[in-house]
């Protein structure tokens, strides 16, 4: 220890004690090293700034945006400050005294004055709604009529909607009142708030999600093996023909990889329908008969069919890419020394190929498991993803909330799939090609 | 789906004249709705006749209302708001006026009166204005059947007979939405059309409805799209299918394919548009809605497709089919002889209920 501190100090001293090194110019060679890697540093800076800029615009800010969404909860907030004020006092068991009920009278009463476009109560509606059904009808009837309103407020809001008479609802809202909420995630791992305000699962009826991203987690896996299965042959043999020839058939992999992924789903129906091409040739050939067609699309089986056939190119390049590398002496070696053919595939040909079939592995995993428009075509009901699912709740019943959390799920359990990978495997084993 | 853009230019010799006479800036719309038959009836009843007294206006017609609520609150959350005009259905817009996306819309004032006086507001179908909506059709969800698939003395004539699967052997094609299917099994189980909202609004109601849609559970293929409904009837694939009256009415009357409507139970809703908050030409697409809504132009739309007007005043002008020539009146949903039992679709429920509904229902088609 001693003598490498002694060392390193002396290297460090060693040139501080001889004559300065310089450049031509006179400048000391230290700075004019600097300034040149300056330079360098600049010049890479320069050319990586334009796509670090497209990143954090279209990847980094979306996602974050869509994070925030799931949590963001400032719609009764806004709407009924003074009624949640009044409820902190408030037990939570019987209906809420009349100094709640005056205080929303109040809250609403300022919206109105509000220009339509500003008016709070729309949105309180809609977010309660999500939470408990007819919560909407019960804001916006009550919100339009509440001029008419008189002492005791109590009664003209229970008589105005029932729901307000429900002390179901002034739970929700008073746990909703606040800026920030988990109940979007509740809501996303098939859960919801008991009566006592602790977190209780679904009713076995309206539990969707775990299922679904169970049936996600199951079908990745599957395509994902499918893939290796039929590419790893693939790739084997174009990897040991020449040249000529392994690029021909480079090209009929590719070639499917070049298509429109709709004609290429559209050619998958035309095929599997019940009064498809295979269908019909079997009924022709007399293997099944009319009445029991057998159904291969609009299923599972479907989505597994024709996502496997997309996905299959990311598995069989980095395959290839690390197959070709592997020098056929080393297989010659291993025969030489006794091995059995079978041997010498498992023990030295086989433990080679595995920085490709990680690779490939984790690309077509990560695809498939965000997979979108090949489900929601040939998928029907049972062959639905968790993606599927995110794209009808932004796009029908518009609870970007829900599909936000459901989203921030997703990606959660992709980067904790991928960290399970890296320590088990290693990332830096991964050979892309 | 992509949405098509198609444009329509005025006759260029129309506009000539008009351009002398009224020399305005040109304007364009862009007018959103569902596109195919309906879209293009809309063309022939108003755009065209429209831009032809306007000729300084172009009118872009947009496929985009299946997703339009989101497609707006996106445009209104961007602060960049391209649509001028909006074909939708009412519980959508609900949502959207609760969130003030869309105008509030004074209908006395904006809409034209009936020919004999009557302020729009009475005019119009009972119900069906809404506080940001104006109704255009009443179109309705109708159960249709292949005859052939039954025998000569034994067709099927109810909603009843859709939940038979002995005296009625096949499989039926239903939406995969709860809305209609829910109503429709509790219609068959024996409850009245006015209850049926109130018997849903319960878990038990709820419950109840399930356990009759589990009875032909077996015997169901689900659609999606409006226009599968009659592909499947067409291609042989069921006995029974569910469908919106006017793709029906296409399929068998223009096409000539083999089914019968059963107008028993008919779901009845509204379709109309709505103005977003903000759009770029809101003056001129006012306008253009004070047109487009008055008492002929409804009338006029139900010769391109047999969906009903929804103002009172355009019933006794509905005519003949302008390509085919047949009289439009027996094929409208409000005709007396098929709205013996219509369900009326009752969109504050949907709005209320729907996610918590559709969610099971999701459920259920899985299990």
């Amino acid at each position: 220890m001693a003598q490498a501190d002694a060392s390193m100090m002396g290297a460090g001293q060693g040139p501080a004690r001889a004559e300065k090194l310089v450049t031509s110019d006179g400048t000391p060679l230290k700075r004019a090293l600097e300034r040149a890697e300056r330079q360098r540093k600049l010049v890479a800076l320069g050319l990586v700034t334009p796509l670090l800029v497209f990143l954090l615009t279209v990847f980094v800010w979306p996602i974050a945006q869509m994070m925030w969404l799931s949590v963001k909860n400032d719609q009764i907030v806004s709407a009924i400050p003074r009624t949640l004020d009044e409820l902190r006092t408030w037990d939570g068991r019987d209906l809420p005294g009349e100094n709640v009920f005056a205080a929303l009278h109040a809250d609403f009463m300022e919206d109105l004055e509000r220009p339509r476009r500003e008016q709070t109560t729309g949105p309180m509606g809609i977010r309660l709604n999500y939470e408990l059904s007819a919560a909407r009808s019960a804001v916006s009837r009550t919100s339009r009529a509440v001029a008419g309103f008189e002492a005791p407020y109590k009664e003209a809001f229970t008589d105005a909607h029932r729901l307000w008479g429900d002390p179901a609802l002034w739970r929700i809202i008073k746990r909703e009142g606040r800026p920030l909420t988990l109940s979007y995630y509740v809501a996303a791992l098939d859960r919801e708030y008991a009566d006592d305000g602790s977190i209780v699962q679904r009713d076995e009826r309206r539990r969707i999600y775990v299922p679904l991203f169970g049936r996600t987690l199951y079908l990745s896996v599957v395509i994902t093996t499918m893939t290796f299965l039929l590419g790893f042959p693939i790739a084997y043999y174009m990897s040991i023909l020449p040249m000529r020839q392994a690029n021909l058939l480079m090209i009929c992999v590719l070639l499917p990889f070049w298509t429109s992924l709709l004609v290429r789903t559209s050619a998958w129906i035309v095929l599997l329908q019940q009064q498809g091409v295979i269908n019909s040739g079997l009924v022709g050939l007399g293997l099944i008969d009319d009445g029991n067609r057998i159904s291969m699309i609009y299923n599972q089986t479907g989505t597994i069919i024709a996502m496997t056939h997309i996905l299959l190119p990311f598995m069989v390049l980095p395959l290839y890419s690390v197959m070709r590398t592997i020098p056929p002496s080393y297989m010659r070696a291993a025969k030489s020394l006794g091995a059995t053919p079978s041997t010498a595939f498992r023990r030295v040909y086989f433990p080679q190929t595995l920085p490709g079939i990680g690779a490939g592995g984790v690309l077509v995993f990560i695809i498939s498991i965000g997979y979108y428009i090949t489900p929601a075509l040939v998928g029907g009901q049972s062959g639905r993803m968790i993606s599927n699912e995110i794209a009808r709740h932004i796009q029908q019943s518009l609870n970007w909330g829900l599909a936000a959390a459901l989203g921030t799920l997703l990606l959660a359990g992709v980067l904790i799939l991928y960290w399970l990978y890296n320590r088990l495997v290693g990332t830096d084993s991964l050979k892309f090609g | 789906m992509k949405s098509t853009l198609k444009l329509i230019g005025a006759s260029t010799a129309a506009s000539v004249i008009a351009m002398s006479a009224a020399a305005q800036d040109p304007v364009s719309l862009t007018i959103v709705s569902w596109g195919g038959a309906y879209t293009a009836s809309q063309v022939r009843a108003y755009h065209e006749p429209w831009m032809e007294m306007n000729p300084h206006v172009t009118i872009i017609n947009d496929d985009g209302s299946a997703n339009a609520l989101a497609s707006l609150r996106a445009q209104s959350q961007a602060g960049n708001v391209t649509w001028d005009l909006v074909d939708m259905l009412p519980s959508d817009a609900q949502l959207a006026c609760d969130e003030g996306i869309i105008l509030q819309i004074d209908h006395d004032e904006m809409l034209a009166p009936a020919p004999d006086g009557t302020p729009a507001s009475e005019d119009f179908l009972p119900g069906s204005l809404g506080e940001c909506f104006i109704p255009q059709i009443v179109y309705s969800t109708v159960l249709t059947f292949r005859p052939d698939a039954f025998a000569d003395d034994n067709q099927p004539s109810s909603i009843a007979d859709l939940f038979d699967v002995e005296n009625f052997p096949g499989r039926r094609a239903l939406q995969d939405r709860p809305g209609t299917n829910l109503e429709w099994a509790l219609y068959a189980d024996g409850v009245d059309p006015d209850d049926i909202y109130d018997v849903l609004s319960t878990p038990e109601g709820v419950d109840r409805a399930f356990d009759k849609l589990d009875t032909i559970k077996d015997h169901i293929v689900f659609w999606t799209e409006g226009a599968q409904a009659p592909q499947l009837l067409a291609d042989g694939e069921v006995a029974f299918a569910t469908g919106y009256n006017g793709r029906m009415f296409d399929a068998i009357e223009v096409e000539g394919m083999n089914a019968e409507i059963i107008w028993d139970g008919q779901v009845v809703e509204w379709d109309g548009w709505v103005v977003p908050a903000d759009g770029p030409n809101v003056e001129v697409v006012l306008d253009y809605l004070y047109f487009a809504t008055d008492t002929q132009r409804l009338a006029d739309q139900a010769k391109f497709i047999s969906y009903g007007p929804a103002r009172a005043s355009s019933a006794p002008l509905v005519s003949t089919h302008a390509d085919l020539g047949i009289d439009m009146n027996p094929h409208m949903p409000t005709a007396p002889e098929n709205y013996f039992a219509p369900i009326i679709l009752d969109n504050d429920f949907w709005v209320d209920y729907g996610d918590e509904l559709r969610e099971r229902f999701a459920n259920w088609m899985l299990q």
